[in-house]
């Protein structure tokens, strides 16, 4: 591995340093599954947010559903609170393509019209396929295109972000 | 009936034609994917683009309402377009066959059949017909299998007793013609539950059902004693033609649930129909609307369960 990559926790306190002076009482805050969610609810509790975290799971609204069939362990998504003229942080780990996002954007619209949405991501690796940006960002990273930037949780709660060579992975 | 039909070559699911045969992998995937699509249901808007462009056509050769009903809503909230004919009354009386309806719906570019008949193997015949793109779910044939319904079952028992491991299951009434109870059967012990019983007169039981690995009672009272869950069919009046049975009253006073015989039952015991009910056949009205009565949730979890089948075949 030729890239040292950053420390998740590092990027995660710099996202919050970005967060805090924006952060208000009618704040909302989505986290998309798996590694969004650990990423929010780490955000939501140092921001000291009152409404309750949602998370989504964008199984559902992919658009390579019918390349690559249903995700098989589909995770429920649950929006805890009106959405209708809410004010929504989206939070992800890694924004790439930009389809996450998009299907994401699409699922909470199914709950509600929303009065904005902003997006907070741990990396931003580039490439986007959509017209998509973040406006808060841990880290911008150039990375290989066959490699896939992965956000793990360790058991005591500390986030670490790791390569997976994609190729490899699949044999 | 060849069972592997309904696999691919790598395990997935490409139709839904019976429980028998189907790995627990694949119930616990249905199952937990249905457990995402409970909360569609509770939102503004109660549709997913899941499925959208794909038409699913409801053959049902014989009627039915509820059964129909769920899968059109279910797949109304994936976005896909669906058509409900209802054959007996359509070309089959002008004497058109089967696989020629089955030929000229998939001509109008068909993703899916959804097939209820009173052929055992119906939709085996079709699934073994189409197109490889097209998907097959049996929304029960005879008195062959309705594995639909025993898996909406197989997820109202998980949402109440929340394992299957240390379940004392009863399934009550006339399981010689139902479809339900062979397809419940399968379900429960793939999914683990060690002790199934059935509770039924000799007349309406199969030959040796004990080979399904049940147990057998003809005393009501002793077989409900401790379990967790009963199961209570409908006396199939329709298929009964000349009837087994001396009469409605004698049914119920020897097999219809009074509160007095779900006493025997463990307190928690929760009480489930796949409807619809006969009250006062082989239900009291004071049970069916009880406190131990999951009989309406259990429509409402079909509808999630449907749509994960639903999901998870046009997928593949």
């Amino acid at each position: 591995m030729s890239h040292p990559l950053p420390d998740a926790e590092f990027l995660l306190a710099e996202l919050i340093k970005q967060l805090t002076p924006i952060a208000h009482e009618s704040m909302a805050m989505v986290g998309i599954h798996t590694g969004g969610v650990w990423i929010a609810q780490r955000i939501h509790q140092a921001l000291g947010l009152k409404i309750p975290l949602g998370v989504l799971d964008i199984s559902f609204y992919r658009d390579d559903y019918s390349k690559i069939g249903l995700h098989p362990q589909v995770k429920p998504s649950a929006l805890p609170f009106e959405v209708e003229n809410s004010q929504i942080i989206l939070v992800d780990d890694v924004l790439y393509t930009g389809r996450t996002i998009r299907a994401a954007v699409n699922e909470i619209f199914d709950y509600g019209r929303p009065a904005s949405i902003h997006l907070a991501v741990l990396v931003d690796r580039g490439e986007r396929e959509l017209p998509i940006a973040a406006q808060y960002v841990g880290a911008v990273l150039s990375l290989p295109a066959n490699n896939m930037l992965e956000l793990k949780q360790q058991l005591d709660g500390k986030l670490s972000l790791g390569l997976l060579d994609i190729k490899l992975a699949a044999e | 009936m060849n069972h592997q039909l309904q696999l691919s070559k790598n395990g997935e699911l490409l139709h839904l034609l019976t429980i028998e045969g189907l790995p627990t992998a694949i119930l616990t995937q249905i199952l937990d994917t249905a457990e995402s699509f409970t909360g569609v249901t509770e939102r503004e808007i109660k549709k997913i683009p899941l499925l959208r462009g794909k038409s699913i056509f409801n053959l049902f050769f014989e009627p039915s309402t509820r059964t129909r009903t769920t899968f059109e809503i279910a797949a109304k909230r994936l976005s896909a377009d669906v058509l409900n004919l209802n054959i007996a009354v359509s070309a089959q009386s002008k004497g058109e066959a089967l696989l020629d309806t089955v030929n000229n719906l998939s001509a109008m570019h068909a993703d899916m059949f959804v097939v209820r008949h009173s052929q055992s193997g119906a939709a085996h015949m079709i699934a073994s017909h189409v197109k490889p793109e097209i998907h097959v779910i049996n929304a029960g044939d005879g008195r062959h299998a309705h594995p639909t319904q025993a898996l909406l079952d197989m997820f109202t028992i998980r949402r109440y007793k929340h394992d299957f491991h240390n379940l004392r299951v009863a399934i009550v009434g006339d399981i010689l013609h139902s479809r339900v109870a062979r397809s419940q059967i399968h379900a429960l012990s793939t999914l683990g539950v060690p002790e199934i019983r059935v509770i039924a007169p000799k007349t309406l039981l199969p030959n040796k059902v004990e080979r399904l690995g049940v147990h057998v009672y003809h005393d009501m009272e002793k077989g409900l004693c401790d379990v967790d869950v009963v199961i209570m069919l409908r006396l199939q009046n329709e298929r009964m033609l000349g009837a087994n049975l001396p009469s409605n009253e004698e049914y119920f006073k020897y097999y219809g649930l009074t509160p007095e015989k779900l006493a025997k039952a463990k307190p928690d015991a929760i009480v489930m129909h796949p409807g619809p009910m006969n009250r006062g056949v082989e239900i009291d009205s004071v049970v069916a609307d009880g406190k131990q009565s999951v009989i309406l949730p259990q429509v409402t979890f079909g509808i999630a369960v449907r749509m994960a089948v639903m999901s998870i075949l046009a997928g593949n």
